[in-house]
């Protein structure tokens, strides 16, 4: 048999000559809001994640002051958020866990992976490897605006008549949230919504980086910012269809009346549930934590990734290691997807099982603790600059550190029973987000706002945002391992007042709530300096790092297509200090 | 600015942006359904009675159905085959009858739904019956959404074929690419659900 042949008319792909002459210019709604360009889009998903964040830190502000002080009121509080929630000033238990669930799903669903996968993605990704776009610019927007209608929902669901938002945990464990209140199905609307965002930027971000890569940029010569999202966008797309469908199946349970979830003879406030029983409340676990392990895994790369940049950048040196770099970040990629079950020990999972996961778990700190690593020696020898973006690279090093080390023991069967309900858990995982993904995040906006705006942040105010964080940030969190080790639950709205055997460690909740506020005020000069700077920042020309990858050969900020020329890509990715060479930096491309 | 590979395939991977991507969103889809698969079969192995899926559910009319899609897929690849010898009106017919069989498909679903609910079989009666009504559902959702691409195809978005008909051929092929993954999805739904 031949091989069907094409028609002349078909087989020749016709140039759009006519399109690439005709350039209309975009009105506003076109250029700044409805936007299918890559950069706005980036900035859009960053500046929505950053306003998440700041939502979702207030909301555990809040629940911060009834810890430390738990049954004490706050007249002007009451006044605003109503008898419903604070009456007189006294935080309800109920309204404690609406914050408590929302906090956890606002932070990780709706700040930290815009921010760190749409804002940075989007923006940085295309410019590193040399593209003009991403490949689907219309998936983009509408991967933007799924986003935004999955914020407005989760945000709708405090002010519903309905009893107010989610209050089953960010984890929203079955049989408890099949039987909340209306909350509950707002959050499962909301996260199809968020699902959809995040498949769709995944299939884009793996088909960009795959196609659009400029001509002799060939994968051992991306930058590791570009793996450390490709392999994260594999996270995405394959880890979330599962939650997808849980949320599916727990959505049946609550509209329909389903018994996915429930198990049969169920008893609820001394009532029989008449629904059909036979479900199974672990399922959900299961597949959740399919997803929210890779999960943990798509907060913490993106930001390894900024802080590589920065390292190798600011200590004028090669990155140590990249190769086992990349090997161990592709290996950590595949196995994130089969440790899941051990946030699950405390189920009775039997040894067998634990025993598989409990093996796992061991075998996928290995490829972290190598990138750690051989960040850790890049530092080596380098004469580093301590701006504000190495600054809060440097500082992810040792918090991140902390926060994996850390999870060893929860890692083991053994250990993890007698912590894992504890506030360990929370100092534990805190320690590798907050103080180790935001401030990687936080590296990576004062290291690429010069390229988006064309000027500098404040460095002053930068140091003062970065010390003030870094000294704030230890204080919230490493009370909460002594009270953790301690045997106080994580899950009590009022801290733990309520044991004898908490007593002795209560104050230590004082700290983190002190801690907590004080860090809140250490981002009003952040607050101040991301805007201030648009107009009054110093100027730059485009590459004012002196830095070596793509994305600096273009304008500052770079017009609509990115690049003047055609970008091209003739050697790796951190030829710093190359002997012989007329500066300390060899860029990737040539001007 | 055009994005380059839209239409032109990259030499060193061989493929346009559009093949990477519809394979790329299929992946994601298989772990979508294999996640309801697997929960079927942990409800199912965890259940101390299960029914027999044909003593519940009608599988002649469910036989049907299983042709009629197999069908469409036949004549999803004539109406892709058509574009690649240059035939736009047997493209347009061929994309018509697949259009009209998942019409058809729905159509039959519709009556198999209603006998259910006449009979006051509905998604809470037991979780045999849950599983059904959540997969069928759900592959009933994507049947609907294969059939508004389809039908875009057919109609409005055929004006690319003038100006670009490569483009629209692969365009087609990628659509193509989602109706067999539905007919698929089927292939396994329907011996799962109404056989054992």
């Amino acid at each position: 048999m031949s091989e069907p042949t094409r028609p002349a008319a078909v087989a020749a792909p016709k140039p759009h000559a006519a399109h690439e002459v005709h350039h209309e210019e975009l009105g506003f709604w076109r250029k700044y809001v409805f936007s299918t360009d890559h950069k706005v889009i980036g900035i859009q998903y960053a500046v929505t994640g950053l306003l998440f964040l700041l939502f979702g830190f207030s909301l555990m502000m809040l629940m911060r002051w009834n810890l430390a002080y738990p049954g004490v009121a706050v007249p002007w509080l009451g006044a605003i958020l109503g008898d419903s929630r604070m009456p007189g000033g006294t935080m309800l238990p109920e309204f404690y866990n609406e914050l408590g669930a929302m906090h956890g799903t606002i932070m990780v669903f709706l700040g930290v992976v815009p921010l760190a996968v749409g804002g940075f993605g989007n923006f940085v990704l295309p410019l590193q490897i040399g593209a003009p776009d991403m490949a689907f610019p219309k998936i983009n927007m509408l991967s933007y605006w799924c986003l935004f209608l999955g914020g407005i929902t989760m945000l709708a669901s405090f002010v519903i008549p309905a009893g107010g938002a989610a209050q089953s945990g960010w984890t929203s464990y079955v049989p408890l949230s099949d039987i909340a209140g209306g909350g509950q199905t707002w959050w499962l609307v909301g996260m199809i919504f968020l699902i959809t965002s995040s498949l769709l930027g995944a299939l884009n971000f793996i088909t960009t980086t795959i196609q659009l890569r400029a001509k002799g940029l060939t994968f051992m010569r991306f930058p590791f910012f570009v793996w450390a999202q490709f392999v994260t966008a594999f996270l995405l797309l394959l880890a979330f269809p599962p939650l997808e469908a849980a949320g599916v199946m727990q959505l049946m349970d609550r509209v329909a009346g389903t018994s996915f979830f429930l198990p049969s003879g169920l008893v609820v406030s001394g009532q029989a549930l008449t629904n059909a029983g036979g479900g199974n409340p672990l399922l959900w676990q299961h597949l959740f934590w399919f997803l929210a392990h890779p999960e943990v895994y798509v907060l913490i790369l993106p930001a390894m990734g900024i802080v590589a940049e920065i390292i190798a950048n600011n200590t004028r040196k090669p990155l140590w290691g990249y190769r086992s770099m990349v090997y161990s970040l592709v290996f950590l990629g595949f196995m994130s997807f089969i440790v899941w079950a051990h946030h699950m020990f405390m189920t009775g999972m039997g040894t067998a099982m634990a025993a598989f996961f409990q093996t796992t778990t061991m075998i996928i700190s290995i490829p972290s603790v190598v990138i750690l690593t051989s960040l850790i020696i890049s530092l080596w020898g380098g004469s580093i600059r301590f701006n504000t973006p190495m600054l809060f690279a440097l500082a992810f090093l040792p918090m991140f550190g902390i926060g994996g080390l850390t999870g060893l023991p929860l890692g083991l069967n053994i250990t993890d029973i007698p912590l894992h309900d504890t506030y360990y858990v929370i100092a534990h995982f805190h320690y590798v987000v907050a103080p180790g993904t935001i401030f990687g995040l936080m590296a990576g906006i004062y290291y690429w706002y010069p390229k988006a705006t064309g000027r500098r942040m404040n460095e002053l105010l930068g140091k003062i945002h970065f010390a003030g964080s870094l000294v704030c940030m230890n204080i919230v969190f490493m009370p909460m391992f002594i009270v953790g080790l301690a045997g106080v639950s994580r899950r009590l709205a009022d801290g733990g007042a309520s044991y004898d055997f908490a007593q002795p460690v209560l104050h230590w909740n004082v700290w983190s709530s002190w801690g907590a506020w004080t860090l809140g005020l250490f981002q009003l000069p952040f607050i101040f300096n991301f805007f201030w700077s648009i107009w009054n920042g110093e100027k730059v020309t485009e590459n004012p790092w002196e830095a070596t990858t793509i994305e600096w050969s273009a304008p500052s900020p770079p017009p609509h297509g990115n690049f003047l020329g055609v970008p091209e890509a003739y050697r790796g990715p951190y030829e710093y200090s190359v002997p012989g060479a007329p500066k300390d930096f060899w860029p990737q491309y040539e001007v | 600015m055009d994005i380059p590979y839209t239409v032109e395939v990259r030499r060193d991977t061989g493929l346009t942006n559009g093949k990477i991507g519809i394979w790329l969103f299929l992946a994601s889809e298989v772990m979508l359904f294999g996640a309801l698969f697997a929960s079927y079969i942990l409800i199912r192995t965890g259940a101390p009675t299960w029914p027999r899926g044909d003593t519940m559910l009608n599988v002649p009319l469910a036989t049907v159905n299983t042709i009629v899609l197999i069908s469409s897929s036949v004549t999803m690849v004539m109406a892709w085959a058509s574009l690649m010898r240059n035939r736009f009106g047997t493209f347009r017919i061929y994309m018509g009858l697949t259009i009209l069989c998942g019409l058809g498909f729905l159509v039959i679903k519709y009556f198999e739904y209603s006998a259910h609910f006449h009979e006051g079989a509905i998604p809470s009666t037991n979780n045999f019956l849950a599983i059904y009504f959540t997969l069928t559902g759900l592959h009933g959702l994507h049947v609907l959404g294969g059939m508004a691409v389809n039908a875009y195809f057919w109609g409005p978005g055929a004006k690319l074929w003038k100006t670009n008909p490569t483009w629209f051929t692969n365009r087609v092929e990628h659509a193509g690419l989602f109706w067999h993954f539905v007919d698929l999805v089927w292939i396994f739904l329907f011996p799962t659900l109404y056989l054992l």
